[in-house]
């Protein structure tokens, strides 16, 4: 009864949250231009989609802002780590607190402080303006997905390396590196979504004649959202999704099996 | 070698100023200067006018509401997520990583769709023979996006509290007589305080903040704070007066900040 209640529950706020993602892929199959009435079923969009120059611009700006932007973040990211966890206590923590602001602020009010920045350095808002952004606000997610990983590794292992004859570069790729690779790919994966999820920030920083996905539809929404816009999200999400699945592999006996107390 | 390794962190300190902490310092130098550059509190004290606190208070009531139905709607559901198993990593990437694969502003455009005078929910109630809904901009709608888009934020650190729970403890409880009622009012909900501190900062920022929730579904009629700062910037290029209600929105955040930093002092309850 009560396994049956979480159940429902679970299925009641999956519903909740995929209600408006299944709505958008109904729409891209909408053959009628509004989303008011459907007209029947068609694949037209997704032909046209290709066609559309405008939109595969801001896809290919997207894609490449969130790409470059999470790896610089991680580089710079990863760096800061080792940097971090050679430094004292105290201003590690003062580094960390300043490493949270991005976090804790709200997008509106780090878009705006961007902006102001760009502005009086004279800098030319454009493709540049967009990636410094996204890079100051995905360095903190690298941070703190490799952070708390480094708080597990031996580090006699790697003065062990050290002993043995391996130089500290040496040491730190073949020792360090691989303890810390689970997150730093959850930090490049969580800054990549993150990247292209944003709205907010780059509106303020992106300056006229670019556009990624995020901004091309919010300068559609008064006109009406452009059908193919429905076809690529689709596309996009369909083949994360599929991507998400194969990773993770559920294993249906495995999730569904009760927990239990050991 | 220690030395040595401490100057790795040089890079990311100078991006860190450079990004981080002059840009917060340029909304202060905007935020008390006027036009010419003269030092001022115009810019501030104008969060009295009444347009302007009529914004702020209409944010913060709003904001508010969603941040209480987000933790009634996530407390259950990060329970649940608990229960079904450790292995429920799966379900989270499900509810948290998925859906922002499907762009944030299309996910609240659709609700328009949704909650249309003749949309889907008013369908699906017409044919269970229940009154319709019309909530599409009304304040109601923009509570729904506000929960909707933040609830995941609310779920993920409840989750992160409550798995760290030590299950002999509750089972202690059990032991001890006490019944499921009072074992989760003694037990499990101040075990969990760190999280739920932590969810509410991440639910109220973003929603004190909003602007493009109450422009999509609020049909534009109905002005957030957040609103009045981005037309400042986007329309009216002021940015004295930007940055001054920035200045203010900011003081709530400083004193979220403050609290989560006192209610969770070990990060329990953090996002990743």
């Amino acid at each position: 009864m009560r396994k049956a209640l979480r159940r429902f529950y679970l299925i009641l706020m999956l519903i909740f949250l995929y209600a408006p993602i299944a709505t958008l892929i109904v729409l891209s199959f909408n053959s009628s231009k509004t989303r008011a009435k459907w007209g029947g079923f068609t694949f037209k969009w997704y032909v046209s989609l290709f066609r559309n120059s405008d939109i595969m611009e801001a896809l290919y700006t997207t894609i490449s802002i969130a790409l470059l932007s999470s790896i610089i973040a991680v580089i710079i990211g990863l760096i800061a780590c080792v940097g971090l966890n050679a430094m004292k206590k105290t201003s590690r923590s003062i580094m960390m607190g300043i490493t949270n602001i991005p976090m804790l602020n709200a997008d509106i009010v780090t878009g705006i402080s961007l902006m102001l920045l760009f502005l009086s350095m004279g800098l030319k808002f454009g493709f540049g303006t967009i990636l410094l952004s996204h890079i100051t606000f995905n360095i903190p997610y690298v941070i703190l997905s490799i952070m708390p990983r480094y708080k597990n590794i031996n580090q006699s292992t790697f003065e062990a390396a050290l002993d043995l004859g391996a130089t500290g570069f040496q040491a730190f790729f073949k020792v360090i590196l691989p303890d810390l690779f689970p997150g730093i790919l959850s930090g490049f994966l969580l800054a990549f979504t993150m990247s292209l999820d944003d709205f907010i920030i780059t509106h303020f920083t992106k300056g006229a004649g670019i556009n990624t996905l995020s901004t091309k539809i919010y300068t559609e929404v008064k006109k009406g959202i452009k059908p193919e816009m429905y076809a690529l999200s689709t596309l996009i999400f369909v083949t994360v999704m599929i991507l998400l699945i194969l990773i993770n592999k559920p294993d249906k006996d495995d999730n569904l099996k009760p927990y239990t107390p050991t | 070698m220690k030395n040595k390794a401490k100057l790795l962190a040089a890079p990311y300190s100078v991006w860190a100023i450079a990004f981080i902490l002059i840009p917060l310092a340029m909304i202060f130098y905007y935020g008390l200067t006027d036009r010419s550059g003269a030092f001022t509190f115009e810019n501030i004290i104008s969060i009295t006018t009444a347009e302007h606190s009529k914004a702020l208070i209409l944010s913060l009531f709003l904001s508010l509401i969603s941040t209480v139905i987000c933790l009634l709607l996530g407390y259950p559901l990060a329970m649940v997520l608990t229960k079904i198993g450790r292995n429920s990593h799966s379900l989270i990437v499900f509810i948290f990583i998925l859906p922002m694969w499907m762009n944030f502003l299309l996910r609240t455009l659709a609700w328009q769709t949704l909650l249309e005078k003749t949309g889907v929910i008013n369908n699906i109630l017409n044919i269970l023979g229940l009154p319709s809904l019309n909530i599409i901009n009304t304040s109601y709608a923009i509570v729904l996006g506000m929960v909707y888009n933040f609830l995941p934020f609310m779920v993920l650190p409840l989750y992160n509290s409550l798995t760290k729970i030590d299950t002999n403890v509750i089972n202690a409880a059990h032991d001890l007589g006490a019944n499921d009622v009072t074992t989760f009012i003694k037990i499990t909900l101040p075990l969990s305080v760190p999280g739920i501190i932590s969810g509410v900062t991440m639910v109220f920022i973003p929603a004190l903040t909003t602007f493009v929730i109450s422009n999509l579904l609020g049909g534009s009629k109905i002005l957030l704070i957040g609103n009045v700062i981005e037309q400042q910037f986007t329309q009216a290029s002021n940015w004295n007066l930007g940055s001054g209600l920035s200045i203010v929105l900011m003081l709530f955040i400083v004193v979220n900040m403050i609290i989560t930093a006192v209610f969770d002092k070990d990060g329990e309850g953090t996002m990743l």
